[in-house]
């Protein structure tokens, strides 16, 4: 028996070092992985509370998987195209520092 | 300190060092490698908490299919590691304090304004059992059908997308 606390405790550290990840990275494809990371911890949260409430009210309850399979859906279209976009700036640039992507025109 | 408690400490340990790893580390091949075991590590807690099909969906879709597109990427364009260019010195630091706030705040939130007494039990044979997956499927083609569709048009368009962006055009100089 875990208090689903924890979870969320787990999923809000996750959460906070995708976030840190963002901010303090230059190399877009490590900030990338750091939004990864954040819908990963989310998508804990979901299935911690769907198990709680399962627990709780005794009966199936399947709606917060069904949530993290669509996000999990999602965030491989998401990976496709943004990889894409990486791969088409440096193309143009030959560089994919973040900090040189200061235009939206190549 | 029951069995699964221990299980559950250990394993958040090995979640938080990787995800640690994965922002602090040097070259982008060890961070891809870092997030991999975050996401198998993920999967095991989705497996405590009785949710096998999402857990191997979590392994094939995450583990493997997506880290190996950034592995990919990441050695396609030879961005294992780039120059460090410091044009605002103040950002880490200011960075730091935010994400430290930030995590103080949630867990002040979780532990003392909305503490819960609610319990999630390690799952028993008949949570893993074929039928309630079967149980799931009924459900997601059911009352879930037109978000299960609408999520198929969006990898369509996300595969036409990354198709056309990345595509030489004829005779274009570049």
């Amino acid at each position: 028996m875990v208090p689903v606390d924890y979870y969320i405790i787990l999923s809000a550290i996750l959460f906070t070092l995708g976030a840190l990840g963002v901010l303090i990275r230059r190399n877009p494809l490590i900030i990338f992985m750091s939004i990864e990371l954040m819908l990963n911890a989310g998508n804990l949260a979901f299935v911690a509370f769907g198990r709680s409430y399962e627990i709780t009210k005794g009966e199936l309850f399947f709606n917060g998987q069904i949530f993290v399979f669509f996000v999990i859906a999602v965030a491989a279209a998401e990976v496709a195209v943004g990889l894409a976009l990486i791969v088409e700036i440096f193309k143009t640039r030959k560089n994919i520092n973040i900090d040189e992507m200061n235009s939206l025109k190549g | 300190m029951t069995s699964e408690l221990i299980v559950f400490l250990v394993l958040s340990l090995v979640a938080v060092s990787s995800a640690l790893g994965m922002i602090s580390g040097r070259n982008a091949v060890y961070s891809a490698l870092f997030l991999v075991l975050n996401f198998v590590t993920v999967a095991v807690f989705y497996l405590l908490l009785g949710a096998p099909f999402i857990a191997m969906s979590q392994i094939t879709v995450y583990a493997g299919a997506i880290m190996v597109l950034f592995l990919f990427v990441i050695m396609l364009l030879g961005a294992e590691s780039l120059a460090p260019a410091n044009l605002l010195p103040w950002q880490r630091p200011l960075a730091i304090l935010l994400a430290v706030i930030l995590a103080v705040e949630s867990i002040y939130l979780v532990f003392v304004r909305a503490r819960s007494d609610a319990f999630v039990a390690a799952p028993d044979a008949a949570v893993n059992s074929m039928d309630n997956l079967r149980e799931m499927a009924m459900i997601l083609f059911n009352q879930f059908l037109l978000p299960f569709e609408v999520t198929s048009v969006l990898l369509l368009v996300a595969m036409v997308g990354a198709i056309v962006l990345t595509k030489q055009v004829k005779g274009e100089k570049r």
